[in-house]
């Protein structure tokens, strides 16, 4: 009866810790995860949706993957006069509460270099990094490159 | 007034016969077209390139047809794929009208585009592209030409490295004569209806 007692205190006291040391991948949820397959391994770009559901900024810093030797994070923009340009971006923040997407014509995973032949409905599974070090794995889905955008 | 109405009536019920009405009724018909009219301010289509097929060709090599001419480069992994999976998606929305249209990709990148990569690239998206490079000389000259632009950034290496370029759709009639300017922003509806449009205003034989 009282270790009982005892061991519910002691979970209890143990839980915030257990909180603050949740990383920022635990809070993070990724749907629709898709890559835009191009061919003769031209580079291709991988698209997500990211939701943070805890209560504190979780910041993606970088993405890495089996398949692909070179995964990076861009953002393609468009300035005055209709110029199309693309970025290398160090960081992208996903706010608590809040979300942050790659979608085509902003914010993308650029990925070069695969490792096999990949093909449209294939999975690749790319991992994501965050600034506290925590990853997140994700299965991207290969879709041809005249797919229309699914969101 | 009287005009725009019976114009009105007329395209709904005689899409083909519109053209010659339109002309007639130029003054006091509503702009009918979603996207952008650059008639009379962009110079014909002229140019001389390389098709993705490796053979010389001519803008008059496509007169009969409407094309649409965009500059991109195929180591462009989001922009240039969205537009051309939306031109794609309009294409589809045309039907067998489809046929009277030629997506024109003009590479800025032609170090690295030769016909045969520009080839599987185009035929990625859709039956109805063709892939154009030629000499730096020649695509510069034709970017001028309709005021676009591209500048090489500077990459990790020789062959690793990004082209910024204008975004912009220019839309010939099947005479070669610029008509309408379209912007990746513009969606797959406005687009079609005014291809619609074109096609059934004489802009196809």
């Amino acid at each position: 009866m009282k270790m009982q007692y005892l061991s519910v205190l002691l979970l209890m006291s143990l839980l915030p810790v257990a909180n603050l040391q949740a990383s920022q991948a635990d809070h993070v949820t990724a749907t629709h995860a898709w890559i835009r397959l191009l061919p003769a391994n031209l580079p291709a770009s991988g698209y997500v949706m990211l939701q943070n559901m805890g209560t504190s900024t979780a910041v993606l810093v970088s993405a890495h993957s089996t398949t692909y030797a070179s995964v990076m994070l861009h953002e393609s923009t468009t300035g005055s006069g209709g110029m199309s340009s693309m970025n290398a971006v160090g960081k992208l923040a996903i706010p608590a509460q809040g979300k942050a997407e790659l979608a085509p014509a902003g914010y993308h995973l650029m990925l070069e270099h695969a490792s096999h032949m990949i093909k449209a409905g294939d999975t690749v599974g790319i991992t994501l990094d965050f600034a506290d070090g925590s990853q997140l794995p994700v299965q991207f889905l290969v879709r041809p490159a005249n797919a229309a955008d699914p969101n | 007034m009287k005009c725009s109405r019976l114009l009105r009536l007329v395209i709904l019920s005689f899409a083909v016969a519109a053209s010659a009405l339109l002309a007639a009724c130029n003054k006091d018909a509503q702009q009918p077209w979603q996207l952008t009219d650059i008639s009379g301010h962009m110079p014909d289509l002229a140019f001389r390139l390389t098709d993705d097929h490796g053979q010389t060709v001519t803008a008059a090599d496509y007169r009969g047809k409407i094309t649409l001419l965009y500059f991109g480069y195929t180591h462009c992994p989001d922009v240039c794929p969205l537009t051309l999976a939306h031109l794609h998606v309009v294409m589809q929305r045309l039907g067998k009208l489809a046929d009277h249209v030629r997506i024109l990709f003009v590479t800025v990148d032609p170090a690295r585009d030769t016909p045969a990569v520009l080839h599987d690239y185009v035929n990625a998206f859709d039956p109805r592209a063709v892939g154009l490079t030629g000499a730096p000389a020649d695509i510069e000259a034709l970017t001028k030409r309709y005021r676009a632009a591209f500048t090489r950034e500077p990459g990790k290496s020789d062959d690793s490295y990004d082209v910024s370029h204008s975004s912009g759709i220019y839309i010939f009639d099947a005479s070669g004569k610029a008509r309408l300017l379209a912007t990746p922003a513009d969606g797959q509806d406005k687009l079609t209806h005014d291809l619609q449009l074109l096609l059934s205003s004489g802009g196809a034989p």
